[in-house]
């Protein structure tokens, strides 16, 4: 089964590329409802952000793109590669459909509900 | 000879190892630090007419981001917020990786920047500052008559 959330309608299938890419730094927090995972992509634009979902593996792409004056030589570089790339293992309990993405100041947030049958539920004990 | 073949402490090689890594592939430390991997990344590059600096910082208000200039000394400062749920609430962290808290960069900028000509502007996470270089510090090609 395969599912594309994608900020845009995405191209070709990202997984196959093998370029180097940089490892976004992420915060994942998960509560009865969900996971909720944040990933830093500075320099990413909202159109070059792809998310893939593809048997339970959800992968994140981006590329930077920088408002770069022409002729510029670099002299000191800490981000070395201009695309970040990191793939998450989902479990079951997930429900891959529904996830949910917002950029915002090159921090991507990402919510991925439990499935209904997932949720907690308070288990009534009958005295009788 | 001098360093024996098994290290008595694993981790004082590591560092050792580390340190002789950054000295190869790193620009020379300045006074203020080695700031690599801190946050912001730092990118800096040039041009015959400016200097543009590009710091890697997400997740900030714009507003709350300070860069000063002074005496050719490039500060940028502020706080980043943390998105960690609060202790009590009934959630788990399960990764924690993302930078939350103060931070500080100084970087020197070259002697012909001109501090009556800084921009800076912050899009998609990346604050970019640029810094016009002097007039006289340009190179001009002198006519032969």
């Amino acid at each position: 089964m395969t599912n594309d959330v994608s900020v845009k309608p995405d191209e070709a299938k990202p997984a196959a590329r093998a370029e180097a890419t940089l490892l976004p730094p992420v915060d994942v927090i998960e509560d009865a409802q969900g996971i909720t995972l944040y990933a830093d992509l500075p320099g990413v634009p909202k159109d070059k952000v792809t998310l893939h979902v593809e048997d339970d593996t959800l992968s994140i792409e981006g590329e930077v793109a920088l408002p770069v004056p022409e002729g510029m030589q670099a002299s000191h570089a800490e981000v070395q590669l201009p695309r970040y790339r990191r793939v998450f293992q989902l479990s079951k309990e997930l429900d891959a459909d529904k996830v949910s993405a917002e950029l915002n100041h090159g921090v991507l947030k990402l919510r991925i509900p439990k499935a209904e049958h997932a949720q907690p539920r308070k288990v009534e004990i009958r005295v009788g | 000879m001098f360093r024996s073949l098994f290290p008595r402490d694993v981790f004082a090689e590591l560092d050792r190892l580390q340190r002789e890594m950054q000295q190869a592939f790193d620009v020379t430390p300045s006074i203020r630090g080695v700031g690599r991997g801190g946050y912001p990344a730092l990118n800096v590059g040039g041009t015959p007419q400016s200097v543009e600096i590009y710091a890697f910082a997400p997740g900030l208000d714009p507003a709350k981001v300070e860069v000063n200039l002074e005496r050719g000394v490039l500060t940028i400062s502020g706080e980043r917020p943390s998105g960690l749920p609060a202790a009590d609430e009934k959630a788990a962290v399960h990764l924690n990786e993302r930078f939350a808290g103060r931070f500080r960069r100084v970087l020197s900028l070259p002697e012909d920047a001109d501090p009556s000509a800084v921009t800076a502007a912050y899009r998609d996470g990346v604050l970019h500052v640029s810094v016009k270089r002097r007039e006289a510090a340009q190179p001009r090609r002198i006519e032969i008559h």
